[in-house]
């Protein structure tokens, strides 16, 4: 099983015909993604690469019966199409979107979960979600990936989530589901999202989970996996040597004051019983020896 | 983006909250021209982004025009927790009765905004939430619904701010949290807003981060962009439009991704370097961007060697390959390259680069090994020249 989304998720592209949307979209598509339609206002009735557009999201659900999208607009009207997405039923939706302004992303946040609790956002300003030859919505390079299982990734960073896949795939050693949540400060799914799903998802047998410096959700997982978690978790956590105050490429990548440093993160994922690894390369092999003694 | 006292004063003032006369002098004449259009006594305080400033000497009160000439002198030029002092700001001195905290910023755990209210301020609030955490009243506001005037007043009754002060602190309160939202904020606090003796609330300090990813519908902020970085090596690579910031090690970094540049400095440290540098090239890692890339290292005196640690996703490591041979045509490199290329069409980029390397362009299969190597080429040199 996969988690989030499956072989039987219809997508469609918000933005389906700029640079960005037409690249990932037909090739979301050729992975064997059911990518059923577009939506752009302007060029509405037409088709790309086989893919029709249309005027809205709601026009689009309703002629192709699409439950998840993925969003590929500028920051300055990302939200709105998130927004859009929700108010059309959508209940998957996946922005790839970097640069919104903070304040944008709190207000959409409380949007969706005051008017729309069973959409579900993941990022903005992520790679999106794999599910290795069933699904991949986003921009991850689907021959990196490894289907079957056993393992479940979940990360803030994007590059980190390749280097992760590669690492396992190069060992023979499957995933079900690879979930990149993003590096904002107001990510719309979190770790313990994925977490959860993960624990209650039969086919995966262990979590690898890949943080960085900035806010406290690395350490809101620790407490959640310390509670509830069965499964076996690899985490690694990037950003040891980074001064404080400054943004490391992701927006949410900050050390503000004495809050969000690595060295407490790790600290807090090691006391919770998580395997912790101090490059992403041990994060493989320390997996990949789990999943052997499976 | 942080901005300077004067600059978030000035951004203060916009949003309607009350500051202190003031105008900023990058010269002992300009100091006093400023003191003398204001009226006496004033403050010459230095501009730079660190605390401590008024402990270091940075901030001192002037009577008249001899007074604000020989601070101004003393203080322009001062290093500051290694901050060169370049500019100062003279202010009308205020008569200070009480001295309280105020800030919003976003809660990232609750996804909510966080207003903090001190009736103890002009200290440092980390301090503050150590040893007193009662002295601080937190407000959470959802920001679909903001702050109003009346939960404001409520606020700063709760807080404990003297009586006398409320009305107004409650106003600029909704000013300041309008500043924070409308003005696209990280964070806006004030440290210490003043009670004073007569009887007045106003903002006699401004700590504003703004969120840069905003900057697309604040023109205004163009004029404040050429001051916020002090790193010549920041500046040129922010006129090259790279994602780069300054670190003190002797390793040159270039990775894409923010993830993998990090954690490209986290691995050079375990075995036993350190970085010159973040930089992330991003998905673009063609040849423009990796000479671009190149250049800016290459111009920094601290690295000794460099390391491109690239994995290719969506970027393509033979189209990296053909970025960084171009580059290196282009580009008269100093320091010894190693390459570290994985992910996509990996075995294509190696197999272009295999008749370009040497015992200054070398390539590791993975990333242990090429930190390894980066760092011995670096300690080599600086053994070298010891």
């Amino acid at each position: 099983m996969s988690i989030f989304v499956d072989e039987n998720t219809k997508v469609i592209v918000q933005g389906l015909t700029g640079g960005q949307g037409r690249f990932h979209g037909v090739r979301n598509r050729d992975y064997g993604t059911k990518v059923v339609g577009g939506v752009s206002p302007n060029k509405a009735g037409t088709d790309f690469e086989g893919i029709p557009v249309f005027a809205s999201v709601a026009h689009a659900v309703a002629e192709t019966g699409a439950t998840a999208s993925f969003v590929v607009v500028p920051p300055a009207g990302a939200v709105g199409a998130i927004l859009e997405a929700a108010e059309a039923g959508i209940e998957f939706i996946v922005c790839i979107t970097e640069g919104i302004p903070a304040h944008d992303e709190a207000k959409c946040f409380n949007i969706l979960k005051k008017n729309f609790p069973n959409a579900r956002l993941l990022g903005p300003n992520c790679p999106g979600i794999i599910s290795p030859g069933k699904c991949n919505i986003g921009i991850t390079s689907g021959d990196i990936a490894l289907a079957g299982g056993p393992v479940g990734i979940v990360s803030r960073s994007g590059t980190l989530t390749y280097q992760a896949l590669h690492e396992l795939s190069q060992q023979g050693v499957g995933q079900t589901t690879c979930v990149g949540i993003g590096g904002d400060p107001v990510p719309g799914t979190n770790f313990i999202d994925c977490l959860e799903a993960f624990e209650a998802d039969p086919e995966t047998k262990a979590v690898m989970m890949i943080g960085e410096i900035g806010g406290s959700e690395e350490e809101r997982a620790a407490e959640y996996i310390k509670a509830k978690m069965t499964k076996p978790v690899v985490s690694y956590v990037a950003g040891v040597t980074a001064p404080p105050g400054r943004k490391m490429g992701h927006a949410g990548a900050i050390i503000s004051g004495s809050q969000g440093t690595a060295q407490a993160k790790m600290e807090a994922l090691e006391a919770a019983g998580v395997s912790v690894a101090l490059n992403p390369t041990e994060a493989g092999e320390k997996m990949v020896a789990i999943v052997r003694n499976l | 983006m942080d901005l300077f006292e004067y600059q978030g004063k000035q951004y203060f003032a916009q949003f309607g909250i009350p500051v202190s006369p003031g105008g900023e002098a990058d010269t002992v004449d300009e100091a006093v021209a400023q003191a003398e259009a204001i009226g006496y006594p004033v403050v010459v305080k230095a501009q730079v982004r660190v605390g401590g400033r008024g402990k270091a000497g940075g901030i001192k009160l002037a009577e008249n025009a001899d007074e604000v000439r020989l601070h101004a002198g003393n203080i322009l030029g001062m290093d500051i927790k290694g901050h060169t002092v370049r500019r100062v700001w003279i202010e009308l001195s205020s008569d200070i009765a009480k001295e309280y905290y105020a800030s919003f910023t976003l809660d990232r755990p609750n996804k909510l905004y966080l207003g903090m209210l001190s009736a103890e301020g002009g200290v440092e609030i980390e301090e503050v939430a150590a040893t007193n955490p009662d002295a601080i009243t937190m407000l959470s506001i959802d920001p679909t619904v903001g702050l109003d005037l009346e939960t404001a007043k409520r606020w700063v009754a709760e807080a404990n701010l003297d009586e006398e002060a409320r009305e107004q602190a409650a106003a600029l309160l909704v000013q300041l949290y309008t500043c924070y939202v409308e003005g696209d904020c990280d964070l806006a606090e004030i440290n210490p807003l003043i009670l004073t003796t007569d009887g007045v609330v106003r903002a006699l300090d401004a700590k504003v981060t703004l969120d840069e990813n905003a900057s697309f519908r604040h023109p205004e902020w163009e004029a404040w962009a050429g001051t916020d970085t002090e790193d010549p090596r920041e500046a040129m690579a922010k006129e090259k439009g790279l994602n780069y910031i300054g670190l003190e090690g002797s390793v040159g970094i270039i990775a894409n991704g923010a993830g993998l540049a990090m954690s490209t400095l986290d691995v050079v440290n375990q075995v036993g370097g350190s970085a010159a540098n973040f930089l992330d090239i991003g998905g673009g890692a063609n040849a423009d961007v990796m000479t671009a890339a190149l250049e800016v290292i290459n111009a920094d005196p601290s690295v000794k060697s460099i390391f491109v640690n690239i994995f290719g996703g969506i970027t393509r490591v033979d189209e990296v390959a053909k970025g960084v041979i171009e580059a290196l045509k282009r580009v008269d490199i100093k320091s010894p390259i190693v390459l570290r290329l994985d992910g996509t069409n990996a075995v294509e980029g190696r197999a272009l680069l295999k008749d370009h390397l040497s015992d200054r362009l070398v390539a590791e299969p993975t990333m242990l090994d090429a930190a390894r190597r980066a760092v011995a080429f670096a300690a080599a040199i600086e053994g070298g020249k010891g």
